[in-house]
């Protein structure tokens, strides 16, 4: 397929970009383009079909079952969309004196308290672009922490071995050094083994909670108390949030700082550049460390605040991704809380369902037949007997039409594959996928050959990987 | 040059040259296990290593591993092909060695590669 670089021809345009209506300025001499711009110069049918064909080549929530493991791929509402795209939420710019964003700020204020809510912390910061940054700020505001208090040897934070490979790579970033605590065979921090690394050096503890396995880590509480009695702090990845929103709160679990991923939980795009949204939520005690600017309100009006010396400072260039916390803050208020909790309460439900009607044919090595939003199946067995491994399975799916699990993760399990159906999902839909898993697991073992060439329908093959890591080609 | 290779339960193997100095490599299990490797690093010559301890990290499509050393003791040479051609070792993991260590003053509990076999059949 052609890159729209390649399509056109110098003299074709279309009408769709707007005239220009503002006077054109002269740059500064000397940073004058030398060479024109080379941008695509095709027709209206010639970029119509050009999209709508890259899209025939994509897969998406709207495309169809997408049980991607601790990623959360809900369906995201259209209305959520409709909300952002008025006028008042799409039509401002971030340097607008803040008298006229009134409303855009207070959208913030709202899902500021009700995230505080649904977390049990004690305010939230939206500067955090994604998951991973918000891990990077959460940590920040540890580091804070301790650096006021003159408790300069803390220098580390353990995770568990089950962690997403996120925590230990956004504590490396932050100036720390890892510790790892094992799990033990039923799948949870080993409390014994966390006991013994926890010192005068810990910093923090990360984890996500249900754990990586899908199972609620049923000594919470011992396990935060563990970190704080030995003077560290309790850091909650909300990856997993999807499965206790409205039933538990990691503020009541022990948890000082947390990071939500707006667009797995909250329903807003993900994936193929969100862009995302991993707003950090804290206790009291870390409220003085966010991130600068923070919104505040000063004689009625709502205004931005930069001056404080305790804070880590800015952690974006503005604050945050304000269009996908307007989708967000649309879903919170669609669906109240009453229907926040029951969401989780079916995202549980589908994950027990699909479980439970796979496990007679899958090794579903954790949880005793019980998991919450996501379980892990382990193709061990099928890999030692008939050379199908977990990938195979995967790549088999695509000529379902379906899209496959997320694939050797958690990396304690083998030949890992992690489902989280979500709670967007019909009945009729998990049968049907039940039905195709079950089918392929057949196929798996009567012609383990043809699993290899799989997938045949898709655009593109298998890609190879390998050279892909090893020999990137980045630009065009 | 004995031919005898020692395995660690964390899946690499060691070769010793003498009482005091090894060559150390991942075993084929634990190349299989792992897939396509893409990056391999390594520790730089005169580097302490200790038993247990991470040494080097290997990344294949599937995921990154740490590499744990088997001995104690200073790294005397590293094996440069492996950071060129990562995929020497899933051509021959035996002989793609990651480091050798001399001035060993301490070895893990290590396996035979007959207890080692009866390890990964586990």
């Amino acid at each position: 397929m052609k890159l729209i670089f390649e399509k056109g021809n110098l003299n074709r345009g279309l009408d769709l970009m707007p005239e220009c209506d503002v006077p054109v300025t002269h740059v500064s001499t000397g940073f004058e383009r030398k060479k024109e711009l080379n941008l695509p110069h095709v027709s209206e049918t010639e970029i119509s079909r050009h999209y709508t064909k890259l899209v025939k080549r994509t897969f998406g929530v709207n495309n169809g079952f997408y049980p991607l493991g601790s990623c959360t791929m809900k369906y995201n509402p259209k209305i959520n969309d409709e909300i952002a795209r008025l006028p008042g939420f799409s039509d401002v710019h971030p340097l607008q004196p803040v008298h006229t964003v009134q409303g855009c700020l207070e959208a913030y204020q709202l899902a500021d308290k009700y995230l505080c809510k649904i977390t049990g912390m004690d305010a939230m910061d939206f500067q955090p672009a994604a998951g991973a940054h918000g891990e990077f700020t959460g940590l920040k505001l540890i580091w804070a922490y301790h650096q006021e208090r003159n408790d300069t040897k803390r220098d580390k934070i353990i995770v568990p071995d089950s962690a997403h490979g996120t925590n230990p790579a956004s504590a490396a970033m932050a100036g720390f050094s890892v510790i790892n605590v094992p799990s033990t065979a039923e799948g949870f921090v080993d409390v014994e083994a966390l006991r013994k690394v926890v010192g005068e050096d810990t910093a923090g503890f990360m984890l996500t909670n249900p754990n990586t396995i899908g199972l609620f880590e049923e000594h919470i509480l011992e396990i935060t108390n563990i970190i704080h009695e030995a003077g560290g702090l309790n850091y909650y990845d909300g990856a997993n949030l999807n499965a206790i929103m409205g039933v538990a709160r990691p503020g009541d679990m022990g948890f000082d700082v947390v990071h939500l991923n707006l667009h797995k939980t909250f329903s807003t795009p993900h994936g193929g550049g969100g862009p995302g949204s991993g707003p950090v939520g804290c206790k009291e005690l870390l409220v003085k460390y966010l991130p600068t600017p923070r919104i505040i309100e000063n004689d009625g009006i709502l205004t931005f605040e930069d001056k404080n010396e305790k804070s880590i400072g800015r952690v974006k260039d503005f604050y945050g991704n304000f269009l996908v916390v307007v989708r967000a803050l649309t879903y919170m208020m669609t669906l109240g809380s009453e229907g926040l909790k029951n969401a989780s309460e079916n995202a549980v439900l589908n994950a027990n369902y699909m479980m439970h009607m796979l496990k007679d044919t899958f090794d579903i090595p954790f949880g005793n037949g019980r998991c919450m939003h996501e379980f892990v199946m382990s193709l061990e067995k099928l890999k030692k007997e008939k050379s199908v491994s977990a990938l195979d399975f995967a790549k088999a799916l695509l000529d379902y039409d379906i899209h496959p699990p997320t694939m050797y993760f958690p990396l304690i399990v083998h030949e890992a594959l992690m489902v989280e159906p979500t709670e967007t999902e019909t009945k009729e839909t998990l049968d049907e996928v039940i039905a195709i898993y079950k089918e392929v697991y057949n196929k798996a073992c009567n012609d383990p050959d043809a699993m290899h060439k799989s997938p045949t329908t898709t655009p593109i093959g298998r890609p190879d990987e390998v050279n892909a890591a090893r020999n990137p080609i980045l630009r065009y | 040059m004995s031919k005898e290779f020692l395995f660690a339960k964390s899946h690499e193997w060691v070769q010793f040259l003498d009482d005091t100095r090894a060559r150390i490599g991942i075993s084929d299990y634990a190349q299989s296990e792992l897939g396509d490797l893409v990056f391999i690093s390594l520790p730089e010559e005169g580097d302490e290593v200790a038993v247990g301890e991470t040494f080097a990290d290997v990344e294949s499509v599937k995921a990154v591993s740490n590499v744990y050393s088997p001995v104690t003791g200073i790294v005397k040479a590293i094996n440069e092909n492996l950071l060129d051609q990562p995929e020497l070792v899933n051509s021959d993991a035996m002989d793609a060695w990651f480091i050798e260590v001399e001035n060993i003053s301490d070895r893990g509990d290590l396996l035979s590669e007959e207890e080692y076999k009866k390890l990964i059949a586990e």
